[in-house]
């Protein structure tokens, strides 16, 4: 039951190989073995959001799959949005522009979640950012902030894209 | 998926299919559930997809929700699937959770299983034994139960299209957006050339142990003149066919009175874009 199997995944960029229990899951795979701690596991059920990573480009709850399930996939984390370690995204910059974070430990997934919702949405109204965000819980910012953030970094993704 | 069946049938009770983990996996952490095997069924192939053929349409069950939101042929074919979906979660859940999963798991809050009661679906069922079919008014047995057996693969869900006038709407209440629905309704009306309402499809999503039609409310809409109905009287009987249990979200009382005032008011929406349809030709 608990053999080992191997795997291989692309993490931010990298090939990541290593070897997991069939039932771990991809957050306890990301965390430990790749060392991205920025994947947060708030609830570890699939409702808090913090644990959200992009699996080949799609926003996923990385605590509801099990990493031998991303054998082969591309994992984008919070560490791997901005092109290198001097840069922030868009979004984590408007983030902490807008106030969008108190104890940041709800941040990581917010900001992946956001950066996929704009991408599929880049000019959101604010009823539709408030929908993009509701998948995510904040128990210290009362939303306001990360409304504007998303507002912000709608704004300057867009005026970069043109 | 040959090797899924045979998997299913050697470890029958032991073992569970895993689609898009959304409902399974949250159970197994919070140690709701356990299984010797879990058979994952992402890589296989043909459960994956949407074909029409001859008036239907298939949806295979491993089809993510995501995809069922921005197919085509579904939201042509069988709109309140299309309508239903936003509904589902947060678009993250979304991006994982399947059809099949969301149909086999028969949550009596979820949106698809009354979507499928509503539209008369079919589903197709595999086992190691050969293939059948069920339609949804014998599918939904019990709260988490239906007619899938523990050796047995949901494989596809089947929904004929309506080839007459019709107009169709969903809506749910619930407590915040992307929360499980308190109550909701699925609503689909047909008409016949002089406008006489011919097929009533009323589904209704958290209101009793299963999903549940509104039989009555379909009973009286049968033969009526699509423009004379009053869906908010109308929609009123829909409490008879509740069966609501109270939680901590709300009592009983609220779920039957908030549900059928809001079974009136997806009616109203679904005569609306009838007589909206029959406007424009
Ligand atoms: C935060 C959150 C919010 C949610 N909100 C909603 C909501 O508002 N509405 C809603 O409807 N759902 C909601 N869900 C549940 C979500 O839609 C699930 O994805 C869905 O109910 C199950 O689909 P799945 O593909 O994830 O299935 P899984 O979780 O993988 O499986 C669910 C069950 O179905 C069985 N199963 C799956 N596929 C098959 C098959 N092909 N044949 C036989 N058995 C099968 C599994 O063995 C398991 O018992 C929510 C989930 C989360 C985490
Ligand atoms: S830790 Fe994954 S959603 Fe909360
Ligand atoms: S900033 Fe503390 S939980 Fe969001």
């Amino acid at each position: 039951m608990a053999d080992q199997i191997s795997l291989s995944m692309t993490v931010n960029g990298r090939t990541r190989r290593g070897a997991a229990e069939p039932r771990l899951t991809l957050a306890d795979f990301l965390r430990e073995q790749a060392l991205c701690t920025g994947v947060h596991l708030g609830c570890e059920h699939g409702v808090c959001g913090s644990c959200t990573v992009l699996m080949d480009g799609e926003a996923v709850r990385s605590c509801l799959l099990f990493a031998v399930q991303a054998d082969g996939a591309h994992i984008t984390t919070v560490e791997g949005l901005a092109p290198d370690d001097e840069t922030l995204h868009p979004v984590q910059e408007a983030f902490r522009d807008c106030h969008g974070l108190q104890c940041g430990f709800c941040t990581p997934g917010f900001v992946v979640s956001v950066a996929a919702f704009l991408e599929a949405n880049p000019d959101p109204s604010d009823d539709e950012i408030r929908h993009g965000i509701a998948g995510n819980l904040c128990r210290c910012t009362g939303y306001q902030g990360i409304v504007a953030a998303t507002r912000q970094a709608a704004a300057v993704l867009k005026g970069e894209g043109q | 998926m040959a090797d899924v069946v045979s998997l299913l049938a050697e470890h029958g009770d032991d073992a569970k299919p895993l689609a898009g983990g959304q409902s399974l996996v949250p159970m197994l952490a919070m140690r709701l559930t356990r299984f010797e095997h879990i058979v994952d069924l992402n890589r296989v192939g043909e459960l994956f997809g949407v074909t029409a053929d001859n008036g239907a349409v298939r949806i295979a069950a491993m089809t993510r929700q995501a995809a069922v939101e921005t197919d085509a042929t579904v939201a042509h074919r069988v709109p309140l699937l299309h309508l239903a979906t936003p509904h589902i979660g947060h678009f993250q859940i979304r991006n994982r959770g399947t059809i099949g999963g969301s149909v086999a798991h028969a949550d009596p809050a979820s949106e698809y299983p009354a979507v499928m009661l509503a539209l008369d679906g079919t589903a197709e069922i595999a086992s190691a034994s050969g293939t059948r079919e069920v339609p949804a008014a014998e599918f939904f047995e019990s709260t988490f139960m239906t007619a899938v057996a523990p050796d047995e693969l949901l494989v596809a869900l089947r929904f004929s299209a309506w080839d007459q006038q019709a107009g169709f709407a969903f809506d749910e209440i619930a407590r915040r957006s992307g929360d499980f629905a308190l109550a909701g309704a699925a609503v689909g009306i047909g008409t016949d050339a002089a406008g006489r309402i011919n097929r009533a499809a009323v589904g209704m999503l958290g209101v009793g142990p299963t999903p549940l039609r509104a039989s009555s409310v379909e009973a009286a809409l049968m033969g009526l003149a699509a423009a004379d109905a009053d869906p908010h009287e109308i929609g009123r009987l829909a409490a008879d066919d509740m069966d609501p249990i109270g939680d901590v979200h709300a009592s009983a009382d609220y779920r039957r009175r908030a549900g059928s005032t809001l079974v009136g008011r997806v009616l109203a929406g679904a005569l609306a874009q009838l007589t909206q349809e029959a406007h424009n030709g």
